[in-house]
Protein backbone atom coordinates (compact mmCIF):
# COMPACT_ATOMS: atom_id res chain seq x y z
CA UNK A 1 0.00 0.00 0.00
CA UNK A 2 1.13 3.61 -1.18
CA UNK A 3 1.59 6.26 1.26
CA UNK A 4 0.89 9.93 -0.06
CA UNK A 5 4.43 11.55 1.58
CA UNK A 6 2.78 15.18 1.54
CA UNK A 7 0.16 13.75 4.14
CA UNK A 8 0.62 13.55 7.46
CA UNK A 9 0.43 10.10 9.37
CA UNK A 10 -3.06 9.93 11.45
CA UNK A 11 -2.53 9.98 15.13
CA UNK A 12 -5.08 7.02 15.81
CA UNK A 13 -4.37 7.62 19.88
CA UNK A 14 -7.11 10.57 20.21
CA UNK A 15 -7.20 10.26 24.12
CA UNK A 16 -4.14 12.27 24.79
CA UNK A 17 -4.78 15.43 26.61
CA UNK A 18 -6.97 18.46 24.78
CA UNK A 19 -7.07 16.00 21.79
CA UNK A 20 -10.22 14.14 22.79
CA UNK A 21 -12.55 13.88 19.74
CA UNK A 22 -11.15 15.65 17.22
CA UNK A 23 -11.99 13.44 14.69
CA UNK A 24 -15.16 14.78 14.18
CA UNK A 25 -17.30 11.43 14.37
CA UNK A 26 -16.45 10.33 18.02
CA UNK A 27 -18.16 11.96 21.24
CA UNK A 28 -16.28 14.43 23.25
CA UNK A 29 -16.66 11.98 26.69
CA UNK A 30 -15.84 8.74 24.87
CA UNK A 31 -12.43 8.31 26.83
CA UNK A 32 -14.16 9.45 30.01
CA UNK A 33 -15.75 7.63 32.85
CA UNK A 34 -18.18 5.56 31.50
CA UNK A 35 -22.04 6.53 33.06
CA UNK A 36 -24.78 4.27 34.66
CA UNK A 37 -26.86 3.54 31.44
CA UNK A 38 -29.81 4.29 33.77
CA UNK A 39 -28.59 7.97 34.42
CA UNK A 40 -31.10 9.36 32.26
CA UNK A 41 -30.50 13.09 34.00
CA UNK A 42 -26.88 13.99 34.59
CA UNK A 43 -26.16 15.91 37.69
CA UNK A 44 -25.03 19.84 37.60
CA UNK A 45 -21.63 18.80 38.23
CA UNK A 46 -21.57 16.44 35.38
CA UNK A 47 -20.20 13.01 37.37
CA UNK A 48 -21.55 9.93 37.30
CA UNK A 49 -24.16 8.64 39.89
CA UNK A 50 -21.85 6.38 42.02
CA UNK A 51 -19.73 9.35 42.49
CA UNK A 52 -23.01 12.07 43.88
CA UNK A 53 -23.38 12.54 47.49
CA UNK A 54 -25.81 9.90 49.12
CA UNK A 55 -28.76 12.71 48.83
CA UNK A 56 -28.97 13.14 45.90
CA UNK A 57 -30.66 9.80 45.43
CA UNK A 58 -33.65 10.72 46.98
CA UNK A 59 -34.20 13.48 45.21
CA UNK A 60 -34.04 12.55 41.25
CA UNK A 61 -34.41 14.73 38.45
CA UNK A 62 -36.13 12.14 35.78
CA UNK A 63 -39.15 11.08 36.38
CA UNK A 64 -38.73 6.95 35.85
CA UNK A 65 -36.37 7.40 38.89
CA UNK A 66 -38.75 9.61 40.89
CA UNK A 67 -41.11 6.94 40.38
CA UNK A 68 -39.17 4.44 41.64
CA UNK A 69 -37.78 6.53 44.43
CA UNK A 70 -41.71 7.47 45.95
CA UNK A 71 -42.39 4.12 46.11
CA UNK A 72 -39.64 2.86 47.80
CA UNK A 73 -40.62 5.48 50.56
CA UNK A 74 -44.05 4.58 50.75
CA UNK A 75 -43.01 1.45 51.29
CA UNK A 76 -41.01 2.25 54.04
CA UNK A 77 -43.64 3.69 55.19
CA UNK A 78 -45.89 1.14 55.18
CA UNK A 79 -43.52 -1.26 57.11
CA UNK A 80 -43.40 1.60 59.52
CA UNK A 81 -46.81 1.57 60.26
CA UNK A 82 -46.83 -1.94 60.58
CA UNK A 83 -44.54 -1.72 63.25
CA UNK A 84 -46.77 0.78 64.77
CA UNK A 85 -49.40 -1.71 64.56
CA UNK A 86 -47.60 -4.49 66.30
CA UNK A 87 -46.82 -2.19 69.30
CA UNK A 88 -50.63 -1.71 69.37
CA UNK A 89 -51.48 -5.26 69.53
CA UNK A 90 -48.67 -5.58 72.36
CA UNK A 91 -50.26 -2.62 74.02
CA UNK A 92 -53.36 -3.93 74.54
CA UNK A 93 -51.89 -7.23 75.77
CA UNK A 94 -50.35 -4.75 78.44
CA UNK A 95 -53.58 -3.64 79.26
CA UNK A 96 -54.96 -6.73 79.12
CA UNK A 97 -52.20 -7.99 82.25
CA UNK A 98 -52.67 -5.23 84.06
CA UNK A 99 -56.67 -5.67 84.26
CA UNK A 100 -56.50 -9.04 85.38
CA UNK A 101 -53.36 -8.44 87.44
CA UNK A 102 -56.02 -5.73 89.17
CA UNK A 103 -58.77 -8.47 89.74
CA UNK A 104 -62.10 -8.13 90.35
CA UNK A 105 -63.66 -5.63 92.29
CA UNK A 106 -64.72 -5.55 95.81
CA UNK A 107 -68.31 -5.26 96.89
CA UNK A 108 -69.88 -1.57 96.97
CA UNK A 109 -73.23 -0.66 98.73
CA UNK A 110 -74.94 1.58 95.82
CA UNK A 111 -78.58 2.05 97.42
CA UNK A 112 -81.36 0.56 99.42
CA UNK A 113 -84.36 -0.38 97.80
CA UNK A 114 -86.81 2.13 99.66
CA UNK A 115 -84.69 5.03 98.14
CA UNK A 116 -85.05 4.30 94.71
CA UNK A 117 -88.67 4.10 93.34
CA UNK A 118 -89.66 1.98 90.60
CA UNK A 119 -89.27 3.77 87.45
CA UNK A 120 -86.41 5.90 88.81
CA UNK A 121 -82.32 5.72 88.25
CA UNK A 122 -79.62 6.39 90.57
CA UNK A 123 -76.41 7.73 89.15
CA UNK A 124 -73.07 6.03 91.17
CA UNK A 125 -69.42 5.38 90.37
CA UNK A 126 -68.05 1.26 90.32
CA UNK A 127 -65.36 -0.28 90.67
CA UNK A 128 -63.62 3.35 90.41
CA UNK A 129 -64.63 6.82 90.98
CA UNK A 130 -63.71 7.20 87.20
CA UNK A 131 -66.40 4.41 85.89
CA UNK A 132 -69.47 6.52 86.30
CA UNK A 133 -72.74 3.38 86.06
CA UNK A 134 -76.40 4.00 86.33
CA UNK A 135 -79.00 1.68 88.51
CA UNK A 136 -82.35 1.93 87.41
CA UNK A 137 -85.75 -0.03 89.18
CA UNK A 138 -87.45 -1.20 86.22
CA UNK A 139 -90.39 -2.87 88.29
CA UNK A 140 -91.11 -3.75 91.87
CA UNK A 141 -88.46 -6.42 92.40
CA UNK A 142 -85.98 -5.59 89.15
CA UNK A 143 -83.21 -3.73 89.44
CA UNK A 144 -80.83 -3.49 86.56
CA UNK A 145 -77.05 -1.56 86.21
CA UNK A 146 -74.53 -0.35 83.55
CA UNK A 147 -72.05 1.39 83.15
CA UNK A 148 -72.73 4.81 81.99
CA UNK A 149 -70.13 4.96 78.85
CA UNK A 150 -71.82 4.44 75.88
CA UNK A 151 -69.44 1.54 73.84
CA UNK A 152 -69.17 3.96 70.67
CA UNK A 153 -67.18 6.86 71.80
CA UNK A 154 -67.61 6.95 76.02
CA UNK A 155 -70.52 9.75 76.33
CA UNK A 156 -72.89 9.45 79.29
CA UNK A 157 -75.68 7.43 78.08
CA UNK A 158 -79.24 8.21 80.00
CA UNK A 159 -81.88 5.65 80.43
CA UNK A 160 -85.28 6.13 79.36
CA UNK A 161 -87.52 4.02 81.26
CA UNK A 162 -91.21 4.39 79.48
CA UNK A 163 -89.18 3.51 76.49
CA UNK A 164 -87.06 0.71 77.96
CA UNK A 165 -84.88 1.93 76.04
CA UNK A 166 -81.01 3.59 77.31
CA UNK A 167 -79.83 6.13 74.75
CA UNK A 168 -76.95 8.50 73.82
CA UNK A 169 -77.05 12.40 73.08
CA UNK A 170 -74.14 12.12 70.97
CA UNK A 171 -74.81 10.33 68.23
CA UNK A 172 -78.44 9.06 69.17
CA UNK A 173 -77.06 5.80 69.97
CA UNK A 174 -80.21 3.44 71.53
CA UNK A 175 -79.42 0.51 73.98
CA UNK A 176 -82.28 -2.08 75.01
CA UNK A 177 -83.01 -1.73 79.07
CA UNK A 178 -83.22 -4.60 79.96
CA UNK A 179 -80.47 -6.46 78.14
CA UNK A 180 -78.01 -3.06 77.80
CA UNK A 181 -77.50 -4.43 74.15
CA UNK A 182 -77.50 -2.26 71.10
CA UNK A 183 -80.27 -1.34 68.93
CA UNK A 184 -79.48 1.14 66.33
CA UNK A 185 -77.05 4.29 65.88
CA UNK A 186 -73.47 3.75 65.71
CA UNK A 187 -72.81 1.93 69.21
CA UNK A 188 -72.10 -2.43 68.33
CA UNK A 189 -71.35 -3.55 71.96
CA UNK A 190 -73.66 -3.78 74.73
CA UNK A 191 -73.48 -1.78 77.59
CA UNK A 192 -71.04 -3.59 80.19
CA UNK A 193 -73.37 -4.75 82.95
CA UNK A 194 -72.59 -4.28 86.23
CA UNK A 195 -73.30 -7.65 88.77
CA UNK A 196 -75.72 -6.84 91.45
CA UNK A 197 -76.40 -8.40 94.99
CA UNK A 198 -79.17 -8.17 97.25
CA UNK A 199 -78.98 -8.41 101.16
CA UNK A 200 -81.88 -7.54 102.77
CA UNK A 201 -83.05 -4.30 101.41
CA UNK A 202 -79.18 -3.37 100.69
CA UNK A 203 -78.43 -3.08 96.38
CA UNK A 204 -74.87 -4.19 95.98
CA UNK A 205 -72.77 -3.96 93.40
CA UNK A 206 -70.56 -7.50 92.96
CA UNK A 207 -69.09 -6.97 89.36
CA UNK A 208 -68.61 -5.79 86.18
CA UNK A 209 -69.63 -7.81 82.81
CA UNK A 210 -67.97 -6.42 79.77
CA UNK A 211 -69.76 -8.15 76.60
CA UNK A 212 -68.15 -8.04 73.06
CA UNK A 213 -72.58 -9.00 71.64
CA UNK B 1 -23.09 -20.85 35.06
CA UNK B 2 -24.92 -18.41 36.54
CA UNK B 3 -24.34 -15.06 36.20
CA UNK B 4 -25.40 -11.96 39.17
CA UNK B 5 -26.07 -9.26 37.63
CA UNK B 6 -27.87 -7.06 38.81
CA UNK B 7 -31.59 -5.81 38.04
CA UNK B 8 -31.73 -2.88 35.84
CA UNK B 9 -34.08 -0.09 37.47
CA UNK B 10 -37.29 -0.86 35.77
CA UNK B 11 -36.99 -4.52 36.83
CA UNK B 12 -36.36 -2.93 40.44
CA UNK B 13 -39.35 -0.98 40.10
CA UNK B 14 -41.67 -3.75 38.74
CA UNK B 15 -40.48 -5.84 42.36
CA UNK B 16 -40.88 -2.52 44.24
CA UNK B 17 -44.45 -2.72 43.08
CA UNK B 18 -45.22 -6.44 44.01
CA UNK B 19 -43.66 -6.04 47.01
CA UNK B 20 -45.65 -2.63 47.91
CA UNK B 21 -48.89 -4.67 47.03
CA UNK B 22 -47.79 -7.48 49.31
CA UNK B 23 -46.87 -5.06 52.18
CA UNK B 24 -50.29 -3.08 51.84
CA UNK B 25 -52.17 -6.02 52.01
CA UNK B 26 -50.35 -7.54 54.95
CA UNK B 27 -50.72 -3.71 56.71
CA UNK B 28 -53.99 -3.82 56.25
CA UNK B 29 -54.69 -7.36 58.10
CA UNK B 30 -53.00 -6.25 60.70
CA UNK B 31 -55.22 -2.80 60.49
CA UNK B 32 -58.46 -5.29 60.71
CA UNK B 33 -56.21 -7.53 63.34
CA UNK B 34 -55.76 -4.36 65.41
CA UNK B 35 -59.52 -3.47 65.42
CA UNK B 36 -60.65 -6.65 66.09
CA UNK B 37 -58.48 -7.63 69.16
CA UNK B 38 -59.28 -4.07 70.24
CA UNK B 39 -63.39 -4.50 70.15
CA UNK B 40 -62.76 -8.31 71.76
CA UNK B 41 -60.44 -6.56 74.88
CA UNK B 42 -63.06 -3.92 75.44
CA UNK B 43 -65.80 -6.32 75.35
CA UNK B 44 -64.51 -8.16 78.07
CA UNK B 45 -63.17 -11.69 75.51
CA UNK B 46 -59.04 -11.70 75.95
CA UNK B 47 -58.59 -15.30 74.41
CA UNK B 48 -58.25 -13.52 70.78
CA UNK B 49 -55.35 -10.97 72.22
CA UNK B 50 -52.14 -13.39 72.15
CA UNK B 51 -52.77 -15.11 69.10
CA UNK B 52 -53.61 -12.25 67.37
CA UNK B 53 -50.60 -10.13 68.73
CA UNK B 54 -49.25 -13.20 67.42
CA UNK B 55 -49.98 -13.28 63.51
CA UNK B 56 -49.78 -9.59 63.42
CA UNK B 57 -45.65 -9.65 64.72
CA UNK B 58 -45.34 -12.38 61.70
CA UNK B 59 -47.08 -9.80 59.62
CA UNK B 60 -44.38 -7.31 60.52
CA UNK B 61 -41.57 -9.76 60.00
CA UNK B 62 -42.46 -10.41 56.55
CA UNK B 63 -42.83 -6.61 55.93
CA UNK B 64 -39.23 -6.53 57.59
CA UNK B 65 -38.21 -8.96 55.64
CA UNK B 66 -39.14 -8.04 52.07
CA UNK B 67 -38.18 -4.42 53.34
CA UNK B 68 -34.63 -5.79 53.77
CA UNK B 69 -34.78 -7.61 50.88
CA UNK B 70 -35.37 -3.88 48.97
CA UNK B 71 -31.91 -2.50 50.73
CA UNK B 72 -30.50 -5.91 49.25
CA UNK B 73 -30.98 -4.56 45.51
CA UNK B 74 -30.43 -1.39 46.70
CA UNK B 75 -27.27 -2.35 47.59
CA UNK B 76 -26.19 -4.35 44.67
CA UNK B 77 -27.25 -1.95 42.25
CA UNK B 78 -25.17 -0.58 39.68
Amino acid sequence: MSTDPGRERLDARIDSPNREGLTGTAPANMYGPLLDPEQVTIAPDGRPSDAQPAWRSDFPIDWPQDHYVERRDFMKFMVLTSLAFTVGQFWIAAQNWIRRRRGAPQLARLASTSDIPVGDTRVFAYPTEHDPCVLVRTAERSFVAYSQKCTHLSCAVIPDVKAGVIRCPCHDGLFDLASGRPLAGPPRRPLSRIALEFQGDQILASGVEARTV
Amino acid sequence: MSVNRPFTRSQRATIVNGMLAFVVMLVVLQLWLLTATMNAYLGGDDSVIWPAGGASLICLLLNAGLLRYLYHIERTRR
